[in-house]
């Protein structure tokens, strides 16, 4: 039984709050409509009408549950803790982010709305949207800064192969930050038809506490799953942080059962240090106020926002969801960092040894797991989540690894 | 009693409309900008709202985003913009100053420093865009608190249920955002404002300005026939952009400025 007052679980309080962090940071035109949001997720919550859609559609559309799968050859390789890892890469589209947008579509037809906005990083979650909106019909226009447009171009072709219409977006360093900027702008200007469907556990409340929720089928059926598999929990949850989504839905069902421990690991980039050439918002940032939300952030000593980098477009983002600045605050989960290379080490490991070609998101979360495997005991549970998987990402890796893909011989280049 | 109130008490008393106009502080640089600042009042402003730059400006359209890029680019800061104001205050004390921004920097130096500050400098109000009435307690309340006016933002999303709580406590004036969109974008429509600034003004006694999408002389002296003021931001900040002299600047100001005084 889960004592309430001493739950991790009962976030956020009404005024969207996770202690100090999250809230309802949002110019007067949006808020008649974040309140409205807020009383249809509130009603969808409920009713049962409404999972019972959800759940037909992750089972026939999205193809859950996703396996619980022992990682048996990387589990031997590090030598110490057995390894599970959470397929939600072999989810519809190829990674968590479909969990959410399902979600946020029903609520969008529900209210009435009939064009669909989203931002984008690694193009994940555009594409997501991009194929539920197909799905059912609906308008898609999806925010992607330029340079993002460049490294992550197959997913703008499966966006538009898919109806959507992909902005490329300039301002700033043309990355997460900055198509979400554009998409709040695009929001306010076409309030009354438009549903912004936000990819991560970021945004204005109800937004971090509703993805959430509909993330949480993931840590839902990772307990079920490792109770058939082990009759017992896992001792380690291990997941990546861009926003903070597919760790928010590991952890949340996991959160008030004391003995599991919870890291999220953020982009170290190259490296986090006073350069800020990184997007370990929690290692490396302060809290502030940004898209809706306060929670911690990279800023200079103005309270600018700093534009971060990683490798990997999904966790390029200079902020965090409020939930995960919370956790950490009252330290219930632990944050580390990842550089870029001991994730593009990950990477290839993972196809090594089980077959897996991971995206560059997860592909930080199992760098950790390198990290710590090793000094754990044999009956030492590991869950991690790898939430995506990494054909998006082979442009990239073959350029850091220095391969010439448009070499026919598949010569390494140099 | 602010600048603020003081001002549109001798407006109202000599029957003339306020004409408000925005600039983003710092732009191009801090010279320039004080240089404009300064001829604002001459130039037929009634109040003066300076812009804080801030790398990721929701509510505002390119040009504003520009602007603001521009200042940073050369320097500017929160503290470098209340500098400004003090500077401007020595040659001026009855031209009310109003920042407006976004919340991040404000609550980065910590609200109570920033309103000691900001006091201190000269400065009668704020319009902090990412704040609604559920924030208040954030800045709102201690800024009142302070001394300063809070004003709040009502937009045509603001429903007759909602604007009570809209205006509950906001001092000063209500600036009424006459399109659902971002700065320098649509053009308001001054048959569509009418009603709507009425609507406000029967739950209200403080004067009501209008702003977003005003960017000609004509529009300037319309919006000001239906309304307490008006406001122009993105046709002035253009110009600046587009690195005209100061005195050109000035006197495109003068233009709006006449056009809202014509009423
Ligand atoms: C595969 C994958 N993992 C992780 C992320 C980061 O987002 P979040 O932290 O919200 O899960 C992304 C974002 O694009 C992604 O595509």
């Amino acid at each position: 039984m889960n004592d309430l007052f001493n739950s991790f679980m009962s976030g956020p309080d009404e005024s969207g709050r996770f202690g100090i962090f999250g809230g309802r940071f949002v110019s007067e035109t949006l808020m008649p409509l974040i309140l409205s949001l807020e009383e249809e997720y509130e009603k969808a919550k409920t009713d049962q009408s409404f999972w019972d859609q959800m759940d037909d559609l992750w089972k026939n559309y999205v193809g859950r549950p996703s396996p619980l799968y022992h990682a048996e050859r990387l589990t031997q390789h590090l030598g110490g803790a057995k390894i599970y890892l959470k397929r939600d890469e072999l989810n519809h589209t190829g990674a968590h982010k479909i969990n959410n947008v399902l979600g946020q579509i029903i609520l969008a037809m529900r209210m009435g709305k009939t064009r669909i906005i989203a931002e984008t990083g690694a193009g994940q979650h555009g594409v997501a949207t991009a194929t539920v909106c197909a799905k059912f019909g609906l308008k898609c226009i999806v925010y992607m800064g330029a340079h993002d447009v460049q490294r992550q171009a197959p997913n703008v072709f499966r966006m538009r192969l898919l109806g959507a219409e992909v902005i490329p977006v300039t301002s700033g360093r043309g990355t997460l930050k900055d198509a979400m900027n554009d998409a709040l702008r695009d929001w306010v200007t076409n309030v009354r038809d438009t549903f912004y469907c936000i990819g991560t556990v970021a945004g204005p409340h109800p937004y971090p506490a509703m993805v959430r929720d509909f993330q949480s089928i993931i840590g839902k059926e990772a307990k079920v799953q490792m109770m058939e598999a082990e009759g017992r929990l896992p001792d380690t949850l291990i997941a990546a942080i861009g926003g903070g989504s597919n760790a928010m839905g590991l952890f949340f069902p996991f959160l008030d059962d004391k003995d599991v421990n919870i890291i999220g690991v953020e982009a170290g980039g190259k490296g986090v240090n006073a350069k800020m050439e990184h997007c370990a918002s929690l290692t490396g940032g302060r809290p502030g106020v940004l898209h809706g939300n306060r929670t911690y952030l990279l800023q200079d000593d103005d309270g600018q926002i700093l534009e971060g980098y990683s490798i990997s477009a999904g966790l390029d983002y200079p902020g965090i969801g409020p939930e995960h600045s919370w956790l950490h605050e009252v330290g219930r989960a632990k944050y580390v960092s990842i550089t870029d290379m001991e994730a593009l080490e990950a990477f290839q490991l993972s196809c090594e040894l089980e077959g897996i070609i991971p995206a560059l998101e997860p592909s930080h979360a199992l760098a950790h797991v390198m990290k710590i495997a090793p000094e754990l005991p044999a009956d030492h549970l590991i869950c991690m989540n790898m939430c995506g998987r990494g054909d998006k990402d082979i442009f990239t890796v073959a350029k850091h690894l220095g391969f010439d893909m448009s070499d026919t011989e598949g010569r390494v280049a140099g | 009693m602010t600048r603020i109130d003081a001002k549109f008490a001798e407006l109202s008393a000599a029957g003339k409309k306020a004409f408000v106009s925005y600039i983003m502080a710092g732009d191009p640089d801090f010279d320039t900008s004080l240089a404009i600042v300064k001829g604002l009042p001459g130039a037929g402003v009634d109040i003066i709202e300076l812009g804080l730059p801030f790398t990721d400006p929701m509510a505002d359209g390119p040009t504003i985003q520009l602007a603001g890029q521009r200042a940073l680019a050369a320097g500017m800061t929160l503290d470098r913009t209340l500098e400004l104001v003090a500077d401007f205050r020595k040659s001026d004390d009855t031209t009310p100053i109003v920042l407006m921004g976004y919340y991040n920097p404000v609550y980065n130096q910590g609200v109570d420093t920033f309103l000691q500050k900001a006091r201190a400098a000269g400065v009668d109000g704020l319009i902090i865009v990412d704040l609604p009435p559920e924030e208040d307690s954030e800045l709102c309340l201690p800024a009142q608190e302070a001394g300063l006016n809070f004003i709040r933002l009502a937009t045509p999303t603001t429903d007759d249920k909602r604007l009570p709580t809209v205006l509950q406590n906001t001092s000063g004036f209500v600036y009424y955002v006459s399109i659902t969109g971002i700065t320098g974008s649509a053009e308001a429509d001054s048959g569509d404002v009418g009603p709507e600034v009425a609507r406000i003004k029967a739950q209200t006694d403080l004067p009501v300005i209008v702003g977003f999408g005003i960017n000609t002389p004509e529009k300037s002296r319309a919006i000001a026939g239906i309304a307490d003021g008006v406001v122009v931001g993105s046709a002035i900040v253009a110009l600046i952009g587009e690195g005209r002299p100061v005195a050109e600047v000035l006197d495109f100001v003068r233009t709006l400025s006449d056009g809202a005084h014509s009423i």
